[in-house]
């Protein structure tokens, strides 16, 4: 069945470059989501926050994606966080243990800004 | 032959007169409506019409068709017809024209033209209503198959009973369009236990019905009657009076003496039951009709006593008489052969459903429901403990085509809607689903969307389980690792690999078993959570 096509817009919250993104994260997201986090970062701004708030599927290649983004995120010696995860989402990414790498808020406000660095 | 569609036959209307643009503008023309003409498909002027290049005097033609004279009695001169495609799809009649004269070759011209473009309209708005028909009715059938499950699963047991040295296993899969398969177990006086399997003649909610009804019936008059022939005869008079039409219930029952192993039984035109004992396999026949056919009944009951090591199969004949692609029967003999061999009732069952899936090959739909009971004298202090009974709740394939692992997610999340499965743990399972279903699809069936993704889903009193078979039997298992996030965000590893990983902690039970030509991963799911089980 065709889920919803994943989509990405970003947008900046207090020189934070937030991603809105919704519908499905899976292989068919791959380009969507590589040129949201390259217009995220165009600023070279210090973190990322991604909003799941809008996503309602993430398979096992979708989180792969987001193990990707955030290795590079890494690299480049940014910070990632994420918001808007449902409790069976935010239990997957306890489970894959991305939570440990990726600071998981409850709402937009805290995720931009926490002060600590994740 | 060109055929007019049926919703466009009735659309035969006399239109205005086409106005000469010379002639001066005076009141609007009055419309003139007449009964529509009733065109056969295959009354020649179909044909005529279909093969026609424009506009078509009536009165110049020399056909033997009613319809022909159908359109003159309607006052009809000119026929323009309307083809779409190389297909008449319908004609635009006019009257004669009130100057009194004939249709100029301008008139002509501008119908024809005006038939070209709108013929195509008419065609594509034909198709929108067609299309919206078949949703429509396509939504119906869902609907009635949901309300036909409901009903049968409210009417099957959900545990079997405990019976010191008997073992007692049941099997019930619907097939797709709900079939009237029934079973139960009916507690008699002195200990005794009634054992019913029974089949209604057509399927969906009729059947349920009847179903549901001959089930109160027996309920009510077993424990009262208890003898077999008895029983019978009570229900098909009930039944007489109240069945539709063309339906009527074939039945098996028999009442156990589990102390003394002495079955009696009657069967209302009922598979045979087969009994696995010592000296090979026996049949327990007995005559009597179907049950709601004709009043005034009786039917034949004859016993048989069970000795240690026996073992009774009740079945439906969703088994014996299944088809594979080459029309051939399962058939009874083999049915026969089978319970000879198996060590028990529950193996039996599952050596039956084994065989009848390599049987039919992978991604046949079970044409029939199927229903299996077994009886087991065991010694006594060697009971079995009671197993509750698994219901199949649906079996489906999806096609092995990326991103098809959605169909699968929504049809089990929907089978198991009634089951009451708490929202986290369903969420789990349905995670689990889609994974074990995308590993089927890429690994199993190389997203060769002409191999089937067969999933079962089953539940029993305690579990549901999920059951995800692709066609790449011969590949290997592999152990499920966990990953090394840290080589993964350092880049020293791909970022893929989570899939088994993740299905192993989405589920309380995870177990594969591979054959020569399938692969299949069984996903069980507590119905409710066990403390401690998982974190």
């Amino acid at each position: 069945m065709p889920g919803a096509e994943f989509g990405a817009e970003v947008r900046s919250h207090d020189g934070t470059g937030v991603i809105d993104l919704r519908g499905e994260i899976n292989l068919g997201a791959d380009q969507a989501l590589l040129a949201a986090y390259e217009q995220a970062v165009g600023d070279d701004p210090r973190t990322v926050v991604l909003n799941f708030a809008g996503v309602d599927y993430i398979n096992s290649t979708g989180i792969a994606l987001i193990v990707g983004l955030l290795a590079r995120a890494r690299k480049e010696h940014r910070t990632v966080r994420a918001f808007g995860l449902s409790e069976h989402y935010r239990q997957i990414f306890a489970i894959t243990r991305l939570s440990d790498f990726m600071g998981i808020y409850a709402d937009e406000d805290s995720a931009v800004s926490a002060t600590v660095s994740t | 032959m060109t055929t007019i569609p049926s919703n466009l036959r009735r659309v035969l209307r006399r239109e205005p007169r086409v106005r000469p643009t010379t002639e001066p503008v005076a009141a609007p023309p009055e419309r003139v409506e007449t009964p529509p003409v009733e065109i056969a498909p295959n009354d020649p002027l179909v044909a005529y019409f279909s093969g026609a290049t424009g506009a078509v005097d009536i009165g110049a033609l020399q056909l033997d068709s009613p319809a022909l004279d159908g359109l003159r009695e309607a006052g009809i001169k000119l026929v323009v017809p309307l083809v779409s495609q190389g297909e008449l799809i319908g004609l635009l009649n006019l009257g004669p024209r009130r100057s009194e004269q004939e249709y100029s070759a301008d008139d002509r011209k501008l119908l024809n033209d005006l038939a070209g473009h709108a013929a195509p309209a008419v065609r594509v708005a034909q198709l929108v209503r067609e299309q919206e028909a078949e949703v429509r009715q396509r939504e119906r059938i869902e609907q009635e198959l949901r309300v036909a499950q409901l009903i049968q699963q409210q009417f099957l047991p959900h545990e079997l009973p405990d019976l010191p040295g008997w073992q007692v296993a049941a099997y019930y899969g619907p097939a797709r369009e709900v079939g009237g398969d029934f079973y139960d177990f009916i507690k008699l006086p002195d200990g005794q236990i009634g054992i019913v399997v029974g089949d209604v003649t057509d399927k969906g909610v009729p059947a349920a019905l009847v179903m549901a009804t001959t089930h109160s019936i027996l309920r009510a008059e077993a424990p009262r009657l208890v003898a077999p022939s008895q029983v019978l005869t009570r229900a098909n008079e009930l039944l007489v009076d109240e069945m539709p039409a063309h339906m009527f219930v074939t039945c098996l029952y028999a009442v156990l003496d589990p102390s003394s192993g002495r079955l009696r039984y009657a069967n209302a035109g009922h598979n045979v039951p087969y009994v696995s004992t010592e000296a090979g396999v026996t049949e327990l026949r007995a005559t009597g009709m179907p049950l709601g056919l004709l009043p005034g009944m009786d039917y034949e009951e004859k016993e048989a006593t069970l000795a240690l090591g026996d073992t009774v199969l009740l079945h439906s004949d969703g088994l014996a008489e299944a088809h594979n692609g080459e029309r051939e029967m399962f058939g009874f003999p083999r049915v026969a052969t089978l319970t000879g061999e198996a060590s028990d009732g529950e193996v039996l069952i599952d050596r039956l459903l084994k065989e009848l899936q390599e049987f039919t090959g992978p991604g046949v739909d079970q044409e029939d429901d199927i229903t299996l009971v077994t009886l087991g004298r065991r010694a006594a202090g060697a009971a079995v403990p009671a197993a509750t009974a698994e219901r199949q709740l649906a079996a489906f394939v999806v096609p092995s085509a990326p991103g098809n692992e959605r169909l699968a997610i929504d049809q089990v999340a929907e089978a198991v809607a009634g089951l009451g499965l708490a929202g986290p743990r369903l969420e789990r399972l349905k995670t689990a689903v889609g994974e074990a279903t995308m590993n089927a699809i890429e690994h199993g069936n190389n997203n060769r969307p002409e191999l089937p993704v067969e999933v079962v889903v089953a539940a029993d009193d305690h579990d549901v389980k999920v059951r995800i078979t692709d066609q790449g039997g011969e590949r290997s298992i592999p152990e499920v690792e966990t990953p090394d996030l840290e080589a993964k965000l350092a880049g020293l590893q791909t970022p893929r690999g989570w899939g088994l990983f993740l299905i192993q902690n989405m589920v309380d039970r995870l177990e594969t078993t591979v054959n020569q030509h399938h692969h299949t991963i069984e996903l069980v799911m507590h119905l409710k959570e066990v403390p401690d089980a998982r974190s």
